[in-house]
């Protein structure tokens, strides 16, 4: 076995390898089946919304609520690496602007206490 | 003490509820409890063959929860020991057949006469294994040391605290107990198979226990009897095991260990 291991290591451990991916995607999974029903009505909206000033794709915009000890915190993140600005009134923005990251965080969660995103589906 | 109902449940398919459900409620009777064991596979109905009773189901569960028959015609009394009784399904397509009072009444009929009433569930997590599920005291999660039995543990687990009738109704929540059955222990070894230690880790539930790969299920199944009452079997020793811990008895686990076959052993093939 010890001899096998060494010649073809990518035999090595497989059940290390399962445990990994469980822990990330039940993580994932725990935190989604936590969410309240009204998220993916609460994403259509906000596009909407958004949509009015930015041009971005729906996977841009990410609505999350995310605990924190005692706490939940709705988060909702825009993308903007990307999208284009539309012009706002009479031409009061550029019509060409540069793109600038940004986020639009609510409440940032504990980032040790939970997995990064979960899109609502 | 009031009837406790306990439900074997899973999401994933195959891993061994029935086989399991037929075990510990012959575990049960064994150990003197007055125990009926219910299959909820509407449908597909297996529970009978399992326990060697095919050819005496007359009235089904169906039958009873739409009145067509009474409790007393559709039980089954097991052959081979007094406390177990069999509580046949229906092999009726029409799966929406399990109606959720109708359930409840029945389930409150055998309350009246059994100490444990042990629910086979389907697998799924639709219809019938949330009826399955929803009136449960206890659940025991059969879960394989491998990715998908895992994940849909975890979906169970997630159902039980939220759509049980205790969690709707405010009630102290169902206690919920691992069983890790098909475990081989040689292949964990290998660094092929999850560990005891990393399933319980992911899914932090108590475990019931572990019930070794062994020959003596498929033998156990061809005759229709369950693998308990093969005393000499591991996989019969461990779910004994399991029953002695539900009654809260401690024991050790056993059979975590390649089996090493001696020479006679091999010989004979007898696992
Ligand atoms: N410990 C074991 N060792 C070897 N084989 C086993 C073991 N446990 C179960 N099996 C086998 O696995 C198969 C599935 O078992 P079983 O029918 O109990 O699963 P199930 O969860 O009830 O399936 P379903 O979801 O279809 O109802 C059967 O062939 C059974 O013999
Ligand atoms: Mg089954």
């Amino acid at each position: 076995m010890r001899l096998l291991d060494f010649l073809f290591p990518e035999r090595r451990n497989t059940a290390a390898i399962a445990r990994d991916r469980l822990k990330i995607v039940l993580a994932h999974e725990r935190a989604s089946a936590q969410a309240p029903d009204f998220l993916p009505a609460l994403q259509k909206d906000l596009l909407e919304v958004v949509g009015r000033y930015i041009e971005i794709r729906d996977d841009m915009l990410r609505v999350n609520v995310a605990r924190a000890g005692d706490t939940s915190l709705l988060e909702i993140n825009v993308e903007l690496d990307g999208a284009v600005i539309k012009p706002v009134g009479n031409g009061a923005a550029p019509a060409n602007p540069k793109p600038v990251p940004v986020a639009i965080t609510v409440a940032k969660p504990d980032p040790t206490s939970e997995p990064p995103w979960v899109k609502p589906d | 003490m009031p009837a406790k109902i306990i439900v074997l449940t899973s999401g994933k398919g195959g891993v061994g509820k029935t086989t399991s459900a037929a075990a510990v409620a012959a575990g049960l009777a064994m150990r003197g409890h007055k125990t009926v064991v219910i299959d909820f596979d509407v449908g597909l109905r297996n529970l009978d063959l399992i326990m060697g009773c095919e050819r005496r189901v007359v009235f089904d569960f169906i039958n009873v929860i739409n009145g067509d028959a009474k409790l007393n015609q559709a039980l089954i009394r097991d052959k081979r020991n007094d406390n177990l009784y069999i509580f046949p399904t229906s092999q009726t397509r029409d799966k929406d057949a399990l109606k959720r009072d109708g359930v409840e009444r029945v389930l409150d009929e055998l309350k009246d006469s059994f100490d444990y009433i042990i629910c086979d569930s389907p697998a799924g997590i639709e219809h019938g294994a949330i009826t399955a599920l929803y009136f449960a005291d206890v659940a025991v999660i059969v879960t394989n040391p491998e990715v998908s039995s895992v994940r849909d543990s975890d979906r169970i687990i997630g159902i039980l605290a939220s759509k049980s009738r205790r969690a709707e109704h405010n009630l102290d929540p169902v206690e919920i107990h691992l069983l890790l059955t098909r475990y081989s222990p040689d292949r964990v070894e290998k660094g092929e198979m999850l560990t005891i230690d990393d399933v319980k880790e992911i899914l932090s539930i108590p475990l019931l226990g572990v019930v070794p790969e062994s020959e003596s299920v498929l033998r156990a199944s061809n005759t229709g009897t369950p693998v308990v009452f093969d005393e000499g079997s591991p996989a019969g020793q461990a779910y004994l095991d399991a029953v002695a811990r539900l009654l809260g008895e401690p024991r050790e686990l056993r059979f975590l260990r390649p089996e090493r076959r001696g020479f006679f052993r091999s010989l004979f093939g007898r696992a």
